[in-house]
């Protein structure tokens, strides 16, 4: 398993950045964690539908994505706010999406962020997709995509993985083996020894990957995304990392694992030994975490305000969003839901 | 002016949209050197090389929901399932996917992509090949439905197709391939949701698609002489659907049949006679009728395969009780 940074903040090798980097990193976890607990707390007072918090992986995502060129496709999930965010969907967006406002899904300009895919697998393929047109116009844009350890179940994951070893396109497929699908243990999601180990049967590298180590975690996506610019295809990451939190706000893990586990994945926490890193550096205080702390409360809290206060969606939206230009029979069906909330006389 | 088979009108259509647009591709299974398990694309490979014309494995969500991302990232991309009937083991990609792209963007995002699809029975290839499966497209909100029934309209119908900014699913009649047609020469672009009228008369309308166009036609030619004058329409794309057609001809005619391949629930035609119901009950001068496949999985065997699938016979029995 790759790992250069150790639970206690030990470095095991050369880090993939300088300091300047990784301040920025902590810095965006820190905002990450702060967007995912103000989206629970929200979500309890039924200002959001169901969210699916990602503490815990906050490395894992923050890492991968931040190794990527701005250019880069991404095709992630309800559980990647963190790496949607890196690669430049704003908070607010991602807020709207769990506001049932398909304003939320329309990716702004110039961010090749998808809108997180709530189909457990299918965007995988999309990724592939991408990634393969990408190269025959001649462009080294990547595509990377994120899922979990449950997807590597779905048809849509080896349909996906055999098309991008076939094809040899340039897709990152990041699996956050966070160990559990609802309830559902990673030990009996499947009876392979790791996930990435599955890559070889589709002739495409797989690298075991500590999760909650942000600097493999940058170091291992980068060498993907070096790969398949150069026309060497696709690579299956598994970031070993673990779900903190429950699946959705409507979720009680302790029905199905022991708190001594969860602590014993908190003791690993990806914010810590960075901030132990840092400190060893000379480039952590407390003063400055509590100022970034601050700082990332306002960001946050300011995308709330700005998504809250969004007009509503217009009905007609629902009509006009279907095709690029409306059939006679959506035109119809629209007057009759609009004008006279009845069908035809 | 040239007479072309169905079949090598999909080739001319694919290849007339490629030599255009560069940014239009194919894949599939076999579609690439082998020309197509129904020879529909053969020549293709040859013309424009194997980076647009490229044979896929056995992975019809792998074929379906890649052209979704091709689709979204430049290119005009056309996937190939052999089958219709292998709808069913991508369906996730195409009803939850593709046709929900643009709706759940916003409207942002645009999925200019075709599903070309062999659909339909009569080959004895039995239940699981033999479907005509578009009303299952149809019911789907999103989706484009286009099925023609001549090698002009293959050509025509598919450019626009390609051309459209939105996922359609092209049915391709196997009952139809071997079918010989006159082919205008040069481009030829038709629109979607245009029906055309076959044949004028006054006394019935018949609605048809796909294969049953001809059927319908030799019926109207058989009804003629028992003194029915059947008009007869092509519906030619389901969505968007030609209503005004439909209409225009309904109210002249005041009577109308549909001749479906689908299995009777919940087929295309219920809906058009449910539209023509609501819309113009009283210009109708007696019930509508539906002329189907039953609700049952096509047979294998000839005599029970054409048993089940409406006949040019079934067509005119059921217009002369109608009319009687």
């Amino acid at each position: 398993m790759l790992q250069i940074l150790n639970p206690s903040g030990e470095l095991l090798d050369d880090p993939p950045m300088d300091v300047d980097l990784a301040r920025r990193l902590f810095r965006a976890m820190v905002t990450a964690r702060q967007y995912d607990r103000k989206a629970a707390s929200i979500q309890k007072q039924g200002r959001l539908a169901t969210y699916a918090p990602f503490e815990g992986q906050e490395a894992a995502q923050i890492g991968s994505a931040a190794a990527l060129r701005q250019d880069d496709w991404m095709v992630a999930t309800y559980r990647d706010a963190a790496a949607m965010w890196m690669h430049g969907c704003p908070w607010t967006h991602l807020l709207l999406t769990r506001m049932g406002d398909e304003r939320g899904g329309s990716p702004p300009e110039g961010v090749p962020v998808l809108p997180p895919s709530i189909t457990v697998g299918a965007h995988m393929l999309h990724a592939v997709g991408l990634a393969w047109a990408a190269r025959l116009q001649g462009s080294d844009r990547a595509a990377v995509t994120y899922f979990g350890d449950g997807a590597t179940s779905e048809g849509d994951f080896h349909e996906a993985m055999n098309f991008a070893g076939v094809y040899r396109t340039p897709t990152i497929f990041v699996c956050q083996n966070n160990q559990y699908a609802i309830s559902l243990s990673r030990r009996r999601q499947t009876a392979s020894a790791t996930i990435a180990g599955k890559a070889d049967a589709y002739g495409v590298p797989g690298v075991l990957v500590d999760g909650n180590d942000l600097f493999a975690m940058y170091r291992a996506t980068g060498e993907a995304l070096s790969r398949a610019r150069e026309g060497q295809g696709a690579t299956l990451i598994e970031a070993l990392t673990y779900r903190l939190g429950p699946h959705t706000t409507g979720d009680d893990p302790s029905r199905y694992r022991d708190e001594e586990e969860v602590e014993e994945w908190r003791a690993k926490d990806p914010l810590e030994r960075v901030r132990r890193y840092l400190a060893t550096e000379g480039a952590w205080d407390e003063g400055w975490e509590t100022a970034i702390a601050e700082a990332a409360h306002e960001e946050v809290d300011e995308a709330v305000e700005e998504a809250e206060a969004l007009p509503p969606l217009a009905p007609v939206g629902i009509f006009e969003a279907m095709f690029a230009e409306m059939t006679p029979e959506l035109a119809q069906q629209q007057r009759w839901l609009l004008d006279s909330r009845h069908g035809p006389a | 002016m040239a007479e072309l088979t169905y079949r090598d009108a999909v080739a001319r259509g694919i290849a007339q949209e490629m030599e255009r647009d560069p940014s239009v591709v194919l894949i599939g299974e076999d579609v690439a050197k082998a020309g197509g398990v129904f020879k529909t694309t053969a020549g293709l490979l040859e013309r424009f090389g194997p980076e647009r014309v490229r044979d896929t494995p056995i992975s019809e969500e792998a074929i379906t929901g890649m052209i979704m991302g091709a689709a979204m990232n430049g290119l005009r991309p056309i996937g190939e399932l052999m089958f219709s009937d292998f709808l069913a083991t991508c369906w996730d990609i195409v009803a939850n996917q593709i046709a929900k792209t643009r709706y759940m963007t916003d409207g942002q995002v645009s999925l200019p992509l075709v599903i070309r699809t062999a659909n339909g029975g009569g080959a004895r290839f039995g239940g699981q090949h033999s479907q005509s499966l578009e009303n299952w497209a149809m019911a789907v909100p999103g989706l484009k439905v286009v099925a023609p029934s001549t090698p002009a309209d293959v050509v025509g119908l598919l450019a626009g197709a390609i051309r459209d900014p939105d996922p359609v699913v092209f049915f391709e009649h196997k009952a139809l391939f071997a079918g010989k047609g006159e082919v205008p020469d040069g481009e030829i672009v038709d629109a979607l949701g245009t029906a055309r009228v076959l044949r004028e008369a006054p006394d019935i309308t018949i609605v048809a698609l796909a294969a049953m166009v001809p059927k319908a036609l030799e019926a109207a030619a058989e009804l003629a002489e028992h003194g029915i004058g059947a008009e007869v329409i092509d519906l030619r794309s389901l969505v968007p659907l030609d209503t005004a057609t439909l209409f225009a001809s309904v109210s002249k005619t005041s009577r109308l049949a549909t001749v479906e391949e689908n299995p009777r629930l919940a087929g295309w035609g219920a809906e058009i006679a449910s539209i023509v119901t609501e819309e113009m009950f009283w210009d109708l001068d007696g019930p509508i009728v539906r002329v189907t496949t039953p609700h049952i999985p096509l047979p294998a065997a000839d005599e029970l395969e054409d048993l089940a699938i409406p006949s040019v016979e079934r067509i005119v029995d059921t217009v002369r009780r109608t009319m009687a």
